[in-house]
């Protein structure tokens, strides 16, 4: 039942053509991406390379003080491999302005200020380079709300939005990015040492299948556990899945009118294309 | 007897009937060009899929006088052709149709009975359910229609077979889901069950289904016709725009009834019998 592999190509296919067909249809022919030096970044700029010529895509590398030194260097390695346009602009000024007014910040704070200084750079290059932002945040992240509201998961399309995070992987291999981008321990780079499996407590491995029944297969809790999972560990995860409904819906419009957006005017963003 | 069928997989664009149907008329046209006497478009062809609150602006009185209609009557005095289009009641309802045109003439309208509402369906929200399913005489034999979700329910292409259907006409607007390590999941399932109904049938069955985007949806084409031996004669490809041609050897119904008497053995009064029982007892 835990299936989880992919057919890449047909996957590669279907998320190249979606590129297309969704920057095209909204008036452009290019687009920008926040090229950390992680997998899930490096997928979407390969799909978006294919899909809209090298030429038009813009990766933005967006480095802080604290970055790791090697995420600006694997960064490089993509660029240089798919020979895509490229910006670097490092944020730590903007970011520290705002932090120094705050002494005690948090490591949370801080982090969500820089995943939101990031957001503003792409957006305003999303104007500078008439392009489209390509978000790329996975399904695990975005299930377990592992992202900034705001900050990384702002974007206008995201085509590896429905892939977990080990299917990325997958993808990954089959599209040949640079291998010490796929062997590295994913991180959000937000401070030294970070590693998303450390904060979360759980490997994307184990997690990615718990979610595959969840999700896609619409398990019981009780039929995960029996499945093998732990029930702590599941009952955490459903949990997480639950408190972080509000990073994947549109904020809610409190209903007055006879018509109402978001409840009752309801259209497709492709209309009329 | 033999018929040329083009099964037109096509793109389209949401909400726009006038783009639409100039495309209609350009696919119309190299069908005809290319000898094919039956062109099948897919479900809401001349709309798109996912209308939501755009339905009332699409909607369609099918008549000679109708902007869109008139254009597609005209191309049909050339090729029979089936298309897909929001039909609009005198009393303001709104259906997924089918209209099956020939010689000018609106030969049959089948509106959609079954409107999933479910996962990532919403139609009962927008639309009107059909409710019947009649079979109707051709030029080339006795057709049913059957439009997307209709034929998930094995009570619809049976109603139609019992009416004389024949030649069987699905068109879909099907979106690509359930993607493993092998193939698209919602693709393998539906061409499995075109040909199940193909062989149970004994008749031609044919699929169109549209290609394209519309949000996040991926619609993945590869039309197919199976006979009434159940073997496949043609198929579409994945998500592409295409146009399938094939050639249907009517003679093969006969044939393959000769060897495997499946319509004249059927009971459909026991069917009838057994059904009001079990109604009864609700």
């Amino acid at each position: 039942m835990i299936d989880l592999p992919i057919n890449s190509e047909l996957v590669r296919n279907i998320l190249v053509r979606f590129i297309d067909s969704e920057i095209t249809r909204a008036g452009y022919s290019r687009a920008i991406i926040n090229l950390s030096g992680g997998i899930d970044s490096a997928v979407a700029c390969v799909l978006a390379a294919e899909a809209l010529g090298p030429e038009n895509v813009l990766a933005i590398r967006i480095p802080y003080k604290t970055s790791a030194p090697d995420s600006l260097e694997h960064a490089q390695l993509l660029i240089d491999q798919l020979n895509i346009q490229s910006l670097t602009i490092p944020i730590t000024e903007m970011v520290d302005s705002l932090i120094e007014c705050f002494p005690d910040m948090s490591k949370t704070r801080k982090g969500n200020i820089m995943a939101r200084a990031r957001m503003i750079i792409a957006y305003d290059q999303s104007e500078a380079f008439h392009g489209l932002v390509i978000g790329t945040g996975n399904k695990t992240e975005i299930l377990l709300g592992y992202t900034t509201l705001f900050g990384d998961s702002a974007c206008a399309i995201n085509p590896i939005g429905d892939l977990y995070k080990t299917q990325v992987r997958q993808l990954a291999v089959d599209l040949k990015i640079p291998q010490v981008i796929i062997d590295k321990p994913p991180s959000a780079d937000l401070w030294l040492g970070q590693t998303d499996e450390a904060e979360l407590g759980f490997t994307y491995e184990k997690v990615d299948q718990l979610l595959y029944l969840l999700i896609d297969h619409r398990y019981q809790p009780a039929e995960c556990i029996q499945a093998g999972f732990e029930e702590k560990f599941v009952q955490s995860v459903i949990d997480r899945i639950q408190r972080f409904q509000f990073k994947r819906s549109l904020p809610p419009i409190a209903k007055i009118s006879s018509r109402t957006i978001g409840s009752d005017f309801l259209f497709f963003r492709d209309s009329g294309t | 007897m033999s018929i040329n069928i083009a099964l037109a997989q096509i793109n389209t664009r949401l909400g726009d009937l006038s783009s639409n149907l100039d495309r209609h008329l350009t696919i119309a046209n190299e069908a005809c060009q290319n000898g094919a006497d039956l062109l099948v478009f897919p479900e809401l062809s001349l709309t798109g899929y996912s209308l939501q609150d755009l339905v009332p602006q699409v909607a369609i009185r099918p008549s000679k006088e109708d902007p869109v209609f008139k254009h597609l009557l005209q191309a049909s005095l050339e090729i029979d052709m089936v298309v897909g289009f929001v039909e609009e009641d005198a009393r303001h309802r709104f259906y997924i149709a089918a209209g099956y045109l020939s010689k000018g003439e609106i030969t049959h309208i089948h509106r959609k009975v079954h409107l999933p509402t479910y996962g990532i369906f919403d139609e009962k929200r927008f639309l009107a359910a059909g409710d019947t399913f009649r079979a109707f005489d051709t030029r080339f034999g006795r057709v049913g229609l059957l439009i997307c979700e209709d034929f998930w329910h094995i009570s619809s292409p049976y109603l139609l077979w019992q009416d004389g259907a024949d030649i069987f006409l699905l068109h879909s607007a099907s979106p690509g889901r359930g993607i493993t390590d092998k193939h698209i999941g919602s693709a393998d399932w539906v061409e499995t069950i075109n040909r199940a109904y193909a062989g149970l049938f004994t008749a031609f069955f044919a699929h169109s289904n549209r290609v394209g985007f519309e949000d996040g949806l991926y619609f993945w084409g590869g039309a197919t016709l199976f006979d009434p031996d159940g073997k496949l004669m043609a198929m579409g490809p994945y998500d592409l725009e295409a146009i399938t041609y094939a050639e249907m050897d009517l003679n093969q119904l006969r044939r393959t009834r000769t060897r495997l008497p499946l319509l004249r053995d059927e009971r459909p009064e026991l069917v009838l019998h057994e059904l009001g029982r079990i109604l009864k007892h609700d």
